[in-house]
This record gives C-alpha cells, structure tokens and sequence, in this order.
C-alpha cells in the first residue's frame, strides 16, 4: 500500500503490493509492466513485412500463410509461457513459504517451502552480464548437516526488483521467521 | 507458539458436534479428520473410536468441539460444555463459526486435572446404550474428511494464539492414511509401482493400436506392392549416384589435383564393390514383396516392430556404405599412423611401447633413407585417401542419422507416460508435488484462514518423474569424442552397448 516508485535493475518501473493479513501472515505482489501494445504493433508489422518481401520475391502464398500462423502461435505462446504478469510471495509464519509467479495468460505457478527446511532469507548478490545486482534468495536447509545450506532458492526471478524493494521485503520476512 | 488445526472442507458445513482426529506430535498442531453430529451416544462413539483405532494403528481420539450454531438446536451450548467432562482429554479445542461468515474462531482450553470421565447421561439420545453394541455409524452421523468422495481441499483457521493453516485429506481410500497426515507432506501421489506398470501397459497398448492403424492404410489399394516394385529401381538409383561419385572422384574432384595412379585404384576397387552389390540385390528382388508383406504384417505387434524392422532393412540395404566406409576409415587410419611413425624417425625419435612414451633413438643411414622415402609418398598419397575417407565417411553419417531418427521414434514411443498425462489432465489432484496456499478470511476478530489445495504436477514434471526407462543404446561418445575419432580414422560404432565385451 506504498506509493514509492520502485523500478526493477534494467529501470522499468514495477509495483510492490503489500498486505498484511496477520501477524504471522504477510503477502507481496511485484507486479511487472504488461506487455505494451506497441511493441506487439511493431513486431507484428516486422514478420509481417518481411513476409511480405519474400512473397513477393517467390510468389508462394504459403509463405503469407504460414507468416500469420508463425505470428499467432509466437504470440499465445509468449503469453502463456514468457511474459510474467505478477509474482507474489506469501510468508506464514511456522509454517513456510508460497512463491507463485502468474504469467500473462492467467497461468499460474506455485511452489510451496516448509518452514523447517527453510535456513534464512538473505540478500546476496550476484554477477549478472555486465552488472552486479542484489537478489533476495531464501537459503534451504541441508538435510543431512544441520548447518550447511543445500540450495538457494531465488525470490522475484524475472521482475528483479532493486534494493528499496528488497529491503522492504526483507524486514518483514524477517520478523514473521524470527518470531517462530 | 503457533497452533494450527487442520480442518477438512466438507466439515465446514457440517452440523454442531464432536471434533475427532488426532494431535500431531510436537508441533502443537490437531488434525481434524471427521466431526460427529448431535446427538450421538458418547459410549457409542468411544468404542467406535477404539474400533477405528485398533484397524488403522492411527491414534485417533477426540479433539473438541464444533459449534455452528442454527436456529433449531437448543441446549447446544451447554451440550457441548458438558463434553468435556465425558471426553477426558489433556487439550480441549473449541472451533466455532457463524452461518454466513467464513471465520472460524477458536479456543484452546486444558483440561483441568482431577475432572475425570463422568458417566453417560441421557442426552436425548435416540438409541439405548448398553453393552455390545456393534456397527456405531448407525447410531451417529458424521462428516469425516472424505465425505465429499475425494480428497477435498480443507480450510483452516487460526486464531490470535496461532495459525491454522489446512490440510487437504491425504492418502487415498481408508478411514485413517496409514501414511500419516503432516503438515505439509500432502505430496498426495498415486503410489509409484502400480502407475509405472500402468504406463507400460498403456504404452503397449498405443503401440499395437498405432501399429493397427498402419496395416490398415498400408495393405489397402496395392500400396504394399507399390512399394515392393519401387524399391529395387531407388536402389538401383542409389548406386548409380554413387558410380557417378566415385566417378567424379576419380577425375579431378572439386578443382583438386588427385595421385592418378592410387585414384584409379582405389576408385576400380569400389565401383566392383558397387557391382558386386546390385548383383546381389537383383538376386533378391523377386523375393522382395513377399518379404516387405510379412514384414508389414509384423507391425500387427506394434509401431514400433515395424520402425524397428525398417531401421535393419535400411541397415541391410546400404550395407556397401558401410563397407565403404570401413574401407577408407582403416585407409586413413594406417596412413595417418605411418606417417606419424615417420615424422618421428625424421627427428630422431622412436615411440616406446614398454614406456608408453616417446624416446630418442639412433637410427642407421639405410633406416633413415627409406623413412624419408616412405614419409615422403605417404605424405603425397594423403589428400587422396583422405578425400575417399571423408566423402564416405558422410555418407555413413547421414544413414546412420536416419537409423539413429527411428530408434529415437521407436524410444519415444516406448517410454512417453500417456497414462499418467491423462491422469494429470483429468484428475490433476492424483499427481500432486506440493501444496498452495490461499487466504480466505483475515478478519481481525477470527482466525486467519486459509486455504490449502493441492498443487498438481506440471506438465514438464510428469513426463520426466513418469518415463518408462528403456534399453536403448544411446551413443557411446560424446560430441568431442566423436570429433576426435573422426579425424584420426578411428571407426565409430553407433549403436555399441557399454559392455565389457572385446574387440
């Protein structure tokens, strides 16, 4: 319920939703911009033009036909399986952790972590290309060695919030796992 | 701390009563696995539970009270108060909800000690106790966690002591899961052996009928015999390109100057090979129909019988690349071997098989000069061989791509779990990874509420954990290996099992 202008690493401007439901059950949703029409005009207008000039170079209307396909299915697939609307994160306390990312066409994916093989969350960072970025990540318990983490699980992967956002989840989450 | 109950779904309408289920140890978590209607008997419902518990070892016992109160049932209140004292129990829960509000709120209260079990009393109860009465669902009603028929999904609720966060009904059929229901170990999943067999099964059954579906479009309208009387002028054709190659190798291929001597001989060599092999293919040719007739008939086994079986013809038919190729591959291998024995010699030096290594050595006048000499006509003959080689080792390549495509037709076949797709896209709740999580109701008043439902397998994940492993024999080597053995001359064999067998 912030009005702070959060922006994700590459400057694109995200929102962080925030609601608390108790005091051991908080919810985050980073929503990340939808996609805008003009870039699926400018895109569309590209396949289709050069469609066009390889029509017109062979005369074969299959390649105008299978230029609209190829457009369509590129696009339904994008949708589906590409373009994250929102990823939201939900904290219970004792109990463990929800990722969920849904994508644009309304698909959604869920992963659940217990609390007990849950170490800590951290914010870590990471070589990313030519940058170096922070990432929030929840480090998971080793089952056989008590003190060892065994994998790193990395919160908000395709928004990539920056670190105003992060430490705003940050604290909350760490108050909800300390008290329990 | 945190207390969470576990309530099943179907219990949330149900009517006032008893809660029963089962404290989950150490974790100050109660599981609610049915709620029994007033009125009920309670002597009836302690040796239901007795009963219950001796068949399923789960410890069930009850846990509290349910109130939902509606209009036409009095002296509820005090009822339930009173079950206290007949249900000794060293932790009361009280779960109460209003018609029309989705929050529960709750209460946990112990038992004080010192209140033992009273006697029974008469409750309005409809039926005698006594002694001896068998078969207690016909004494009470109740709604247990599997009323809805299948694994419904639970709501919870927490209260300001803590957090109830649901749990779907696990295990499949039986009163009590023998796999224990934790809190979050809903990883509901059919067990693993009966599904493994069951896409086996299916799998063979697809297989067959594909195989059907092939015979019927295959010996309809003389398609058989078409084919029959098609394949001797392509393989005719086949090894008529192949004269024209080596033809075209025995002149001045590509702009390249070869040794006309070696060319000639080599180039004679294959071209009788060639002939010798559409010889024995004209041999065959009448035969030929009534092969390809029962061949086709074995695909009535299945699909993959008849891919399987057109992988070998195809194996059969280009036998003389294969030959071929071996030809060039130990061509170019000896070459490069000698020559690299007498570069050595050029420099003084010898490879020594004791030591694995290469030594120093003297060599005489004699030795050295016809070195030079062979080194020098190996070195001269090499583009020759080494253009033979490379031409039939591509030709091998692209017949073994075509085999290599039908054995992975045949694998996908064979190993592609279509019984455990339908079960995931008709009863996703069957093959499940995990659970979600949804809150429903975090009114400031009541428990938080959530929601836990089942969270089916992707796609992805289906065909992956559910692949019928199969024998196939992958290849051996790796891409760089491949390579390797390729410019050295090495023969690859494709389809060669990791065994201990020698060469």
């Amino acid at each position: 319920m912030d009005d702070e202008k959060y922006t994700d690493i590459n400057g694109k401007p995200i929102t962080l939703d925030y609601q608390r439901h108790s005091s051991f059950c908080t919810e985050f949703i980073v929503s990340s911009p939808k996609v805008s029409i003009g870039t699926v005009m400018v895109a569309t207008s590209f396949v289709w033009i050069f469609a066009y000039a390889v029509f017109c170079l062979t005369d074969n209307t299959a390649v105008l036909s299978s230029a609209i396909i190829i457009t369509l299915i590129g696009m339904m697939l994008y949708i589906h399986f590409v373009k994250i609307d929102h990823e939201s994160l939900l904290v219970i306390g004792s109990l463990g952790i929800q990722l969920s990312s849904s994508y644009a066409s309304g698909r959604e994916h869920t992963s659940f972590i217990e609390m007990s093989k849950i170490k800590d969350i951290v914010i870590n960072e990471a070589i990313y290309m030519h940058q170096i970025i922070y990432y929030l990540c929840i480090l998971l318990r080793d089952p056989a060695d008590a003190s060892a983490v065994s994998s790193v699980v990395p919160l908000f992967p395709s928004s990539k919030p920056r670190l105003n956002c992060l430490v705003k989840v940050y604290k909350t989450c760490q108050e909800i796992i300390s008290k329990c | 701390m945190v207390l969470k109950v576990f309530f099943p779904q179907c219990c949330n309408r149900a009517a006032s009563g008893l809660l029963v289920g089962r404290w989950l140890p150490g974790r100050d978590t109660a599981v609610v696995l049915a709620v029994i209607h007033y009125p009920f008997i309670p002597s009836t419902v302690k040796q239901y539970l007795q009963k219950v518990q001796a068949q399923s070892q789960v410890p069930v016992e009850v846990l509290g009270s349910w109130s939902m109160p509606s209009e036409k049932q009095e002296g509820l209140d005090s009822f339930l108060r009173d079950l206290r004292t007949i249900f000794p129990q060293g932790r009361w829960l009280q779960v109460s909800r209003e018609v029309g509000k989705t929050g529960f709120s709750c209460q946990l209260l112990p038992l004080a000690l010192g209140e033992g079990g009273g006697g029974v009393g008469g409750f309005g109860a409809s039926c005698p106790h006594g002694g001896g009465m068998e078969g207690g669902l016909n004494y009470f009603e109740m709604s247990h966690w599997q009323s809805e028929g299948r694994e419904a999904s639970i709501h919870g609720g927490a209260d300001e002591a803590g957090l109830h966060p649901a749990l779907p009904a696990a295990g499949l059929g039986g009163w009590a899961p023998s796999h224990a229901v934790s809190v979050v170990s809903a990883v509901l999943s059919y067990r693993l052996c009966p599904l493994r067999k069951a896409n086996v099964l299916v799998s063979v059954l697809l297989d067959v009928f594909l195989g059907l579906l092939f015979i019927s479009w295959l010996y309809r309208e003389q398609r058989l015999a078409r084919l029959a009387s098609a394949l001797m002028p392509a393989a005719d054709r086949v090894s008529k390109e192949l004269q024209e190659l080596l033809q075209w190798l025995m002149g001045a291929p590509a702009g390249l100057k070869m040794n006309r001597a070696l060319d000639q001989v080599l180039g004679r060599f294959f071209l009788y090979h060639i002939h010798l092999w559409i010889s024995y293919l004209r041999l065959l040719a009448p035969f030929l129909e009534v092969i390809l007739w029962y061949g086709g008939l074995s695909a009535a086994l299945g699909l993959t019988f008849a891919l399987s079986l057109l992988s070998d013809m195809l194996a059969l038919l280009t036998f003389h690349i294969y030959c071929f190729y071996v030809y060039g591959a130990r061509l170019y291998c000896m070459k490069l071997y000698g020559l690299c024995s007498l570069w050595r010699l050029f420099r003084g030096r010898k490879w020594n098989v004791l030591r694995q290594r290469v030594d120093s050595c003297c060599y005489d006048l004699d030795q050295l000069f016809i070195g030079t000499l062979l080194f020098t006509i190996l070195l001269f003959l090499l583009p020759t061989t080494a253009l033979y080689y490379l031409v039939f080792t591509m030709l091998r390549l692209m017949v073994v791509a075509l085999q290599g495509m039908l054995h992975l037709s045949v694998d996908l076949i064979n190993s592609f779990p279509v019984f455990a797709l339908g079960l995931r896209v008709f009863t996703p709740y069957r093959l499940a990874e995990g659970v979600k999580f949804r809150v429903l109701s975090d009114e400031p008043g009541t428990a938080l509420h959530l929601l836990m439902e089942m969270n089916a397998l992707g796609f992805g994940s289906v065909v992956q954990t559910y692949r019928t492993p199969t024998y196939s024999c992958y290849p051996p080597d790796s891409w760089g290996a491949l390579l390797r053995k390729l410019f050295v001359g090495e023969l690859v064999f494709p389809w060669k099992r990791k065994t201990t067998k020698t060469d």
